[in-house]
């Protein structure tokens, strides 16, 4: 069974997930980075899922988990970037600065 | 630890009970009061008739109960003590307690009566005065200090019901203390008082020490029974009583505060002068009688030789009083020796007796009094005058009141005065019968004078007076029956329940009874009187207006040493008050200023100079500066590390990818 090739296109994923959450400066972009990453995740729980031929198929499951959260996620996320953006006239991250000392 | 032990005595000839639950709880006569006052005080302002119907109904009931107890010592006779211990000083039982025998239901009796009508009539003289509601408390307490006085089964509960009333008095005496001079006259009560006390106090220590009790009843079986005990210091403790005796009962030369009492409401001089105050000291003298009789007859000498003194001398300065309240004070003070020198003549029941007639006719006297003065508004006789056709009820009670003061019968004063006169006969004492006679006819004299001055002849005041109120003639009218009708209880050879009534008692009583009518001292007494009036009437009523009168008896230099008192105020002032103002007091004061003063404020400047010690070094350089020191260490870190939150969510970010990468690492190597 191919394993490596599997998880090395799942840490690009991830590396590139987390590159775009640190270096992005639009919202939605970090948005779209954090799919990224927990889709990563979700390829890591189908190749272990499957190499290790669960009966239960808990990679499965949690992927569907998983899926479900994302979408939530995402819906929260980008209502409050359209909220702040409404106040704010950008969705730039770097601007959202109100919590500092 | 509360310790109630009812004890049971029978004794002597008469037939006793133990009184049953009537006597068990008697303790309410006294409880009752105190309780009312306090209710009084915290309610009394609240109430529709301002704390009066608290007092009104305590006494009422306290009246009923006197009655109650009365029926059943008439019917069967009681005699009881009831004692609570509640601790102990050496070998002393602190005793307090209630007695419920002939004496002591007598004076229940008799504090209830004229209390519960002295109360009634207060509440309207007293209308819309100031301090209604607190009149009332002290009224209330007053009557409930005697009645602790009264019931009292052992010393220290005399004591203490002694204090109290001269404590109440003062109140009451200074009722509108606004008037330097009233309060003056409260305090010189209360200090005469205070001075006669010391007398009470140390007689009561000395008898405790000697017989190593304080119950009255034991010290009284000791007198009788254990001769050697007392023997040494009867004399000494018997005089010392007395002097206690002298303050209250208001006996010469210790009488000076009762006159200037009167600056107090009426209804407080009637409820002093009949019932609560000055029969105190009559009181405790029939109280100790048997101690007196068996162990100290010189003493008795003694009594009999100052109350003489009294009844004349007191007797002699109401002639000259101009003040209707002060006249009746001096007959009040000149009739207290009369009953002092009839138990110093040994004659217990005749002072008693005519301590029972007097608290009605003198209370009587006094509410018509106080009802003369609520029309008139002065209290001067010069002012009155004519008042019998404009306040005939009053003018009727009043004679009844005077006529039965004169001693004429068959008003109640004639058979207690006759009693009196008969004892001082049959004990030979001559001198002393004829000053009792003097004093009879002086008594006659100075009241037919006042009746004269105040209702008789034309008006000479300048205010319209009218009849008063009914709430108070009401009590004029019962006292009035009262004044015809007590003295019949004792009437020699006819029916003399009332010496049974107060000769029931634990510990026998020695003394002489008229078994009837001693018809020289009877005559002596009746002509003293019939003078007294005849002599009054054609001086100031045949004759004419007050200054025609006073002018036939102003004979100096009699006449300006009475209307000075004897000077005896004068003499107090300046051998006794003065040399203490002047000498003791600045002295005292010298010292508090000089010397107390001095060390106390050393003491603060030590102490105030210890303080800034410890402020400045301790507390400053100490305490606060490390207190400080961590606050702004605190603080300068915290600024630092503020530094952290720059509200960057990417930066946030950073740092949490580098913290996971660094744990990782750690992991990945230390495994």
């Amino acid at each position: 069974m191919i394993v490596q090739p599997v998880l090395v296109v799942a840490a690009a994923l991830f590396s590139l997930g987390i590159y775009g959450i640190l270096v992005r400066r639009n919202a939605v972009m970090v948005l779209l980075s954090i799919e990224l990453i927990l889709n990563s995740v979700n390829i890591n729980f189908i190749l272990f899922d499957t190499m290790l031929a669960d009966t239960l198929m808990q990679g499965q499951i949690f992927t569907i988990f998983i899926i479900t959260i994302a979408a939530a996620e995402v819906g929260i996320g980008l209502a409050i970037v359209l909220m702040l953006f409404r106040n704010r006239q950008t969705a730039n991250i770097n601007e959202f600065d109100l919590m500092k000392w | 630890m509360v310790n109630f032990k009812p004890t049971v005595f029978a004794e002597g000839e008469l037939v006793y009970t133990d009184g049953g639950i009537l006597a068990e709880y008697a303790w309410l006569l006294v409880v009752l009061p105190f309780v009312a006052a306090l209710v009084i005080t915290f309610t009394g302002k609240y109430l529709p008739l301002k704390g009066a119907e608290v007092a009104l109904t305590t006494i009422g009931i306290i009246f009923l109960y006197s009655a109650a107890l009365m029926y059943l010592h008439i019917t069967s006779g009681v005699v009881n003590e009831f004692f609570i211990n509640v601790g102990s000083i050496g070998v002393f039982d602190i005793e307090f307690g209630w007695v419920v025998d002939g004496l002591s239901i007598m004076m229940y009796f008799v504090v209830g009566t004229v209390a519960l009508l002295v109360f009634i009539y207060a509440t309207n003289y007293m209308e819309g005065e100031i301090r209604y509601t607190f009149f009332f408390t002290s009224l209330t307490l007053f009557a409930g200090s005697m009645l602790v006085l009264v019931s009292s089964p052992t010393l220290i509960q005399i004591l203490i019901g002694w204090e109290l009333v001269g404590v109440c008095s003062y109140l009451l005496i200074g009722h509108y203390w606004e008037k330097k001079d009233n309060s003056s006259a409260a305090m010189k009560a209360f200090i005469t008082n205070k001075i006669a006390d010391v007398g009470l106090m140390i007689g009561i220590i000395i008898l405790a020490l000697n017989t190593g009790t304080l119950r009255i009843s034991k010290i009284l079986y000791q007198s009788t029974h254990d001769y050697e005990k007392l023997s040494t210091v009867a004399f000494v403790a018997a005089i010392l009583l007395f002097v206690g005796a002298m303050g209250k009962s208001a006996q010469f030369p210790l009488h000076v505060w009762l006159p200037d009492a009167m600056a107090g409401p009426t209804p407080v001089s009637a409820l002093m002068h009949a019932a609560t105050m000055v029969t105190a000291g009559v009181y405790l003298l029939a109280r100790m009688f048997p101690f007196y009789k068996a162990m100290a007859p010189d003493a008795l000498d003694v009594v009999m030789l100052f109350g003489v003194i009294t009844l004349l001398a007191a007797g002699l300065i109401a002639v000259v009083q101009d003040d209707l309240k002060k006249v009746l004070a001096y007959s009040t003070v000149s009739q207290l020796g009369y009953m002092v020198a009839a138990i110093g003549s040994g004659a217990y029941t005749a002072a008693l007796f005519h301590l029972w007639t007097h608290a009605f006719f003198k209370a009587l006297l006094f509410l018509g009094a106080g009802s003369v003065i609520h029309s008139v508004h002065s209290n001067s006789m010069l002012e009155m005058g004519g008042l019998r056709k404009v306040m005939p009820k009053t003018f009727a009670t009043f004679i009844i009141g005077t006529i039965a003061l004169a001693g004429l019968p068959p008003f109640a004063g004639f058979f207690s005065k006759d009693e009196i006169l008969a004892s001082f006969n049959h004990e030979g004492e001559t001198t002393f019968f004829f000053i009792a006679v003097l004093g009879a006819f002086i008594t006659a004299f100075y009241m037919t004078r006042a009746v004269s001055l105040t209702f008789l002849g034309e008006y000479r005041g300048h205010g319209h007076p009218h009849e008063s109120h009914n709430l108070m003639t009401t009590p004029l009218l019962t006292l009035s029956v009262f004044a015809i009708a007590s003295g019949w209880v004792n009437i020699p050879g006819v029916y003399t329940g009332f010496t049974d009534w107060v000769t029931t008692r634990k510990n026998k009583i020695v003394e002489y009874h008229p078994e009837s009518f001693d018809l020289f001292a009877l005559s002596s007494g009746l002509l003293a009187g019939l003078l007294g009036i005849a002599l009054g009437y054609y001086l100031y009523q045949l004759q004419g207006s007050a200054e025609t009168g006073d002018n036939k008896i102003k004979i100096q230099p009699i006449w300006s040493v009475l209307e000075n008192k004897y000077y005896l105020d004068h003499f107090y002032f300046k051998f006794v008050i003065d040399p203490v103002k002047i000498n003791i007091s600045k002295a005292v004061d010298k010292f508090n200023t000089n010397v107390i003063d001095r060390f106390v404020n050393g003491f603060g400047q030590v102490a105030s100079l210890m303080g800034s010690v410890v402020y400045n070094n301790f507390d400053q350089n100490g305490i606060d500066k490390l207190l400080n020191m961590s606050s702004t260490g605190t603080d300068n870190f915290g600024g630092k590390v503020k530094l952290l939150q720059t509200g960057k969510t990417q930066q946030y970010l950073m740092l949490f990818l580098g913290g996971v990468v660094t744990i990782s690492l750690l992991i990945l190597f230390i495994t």
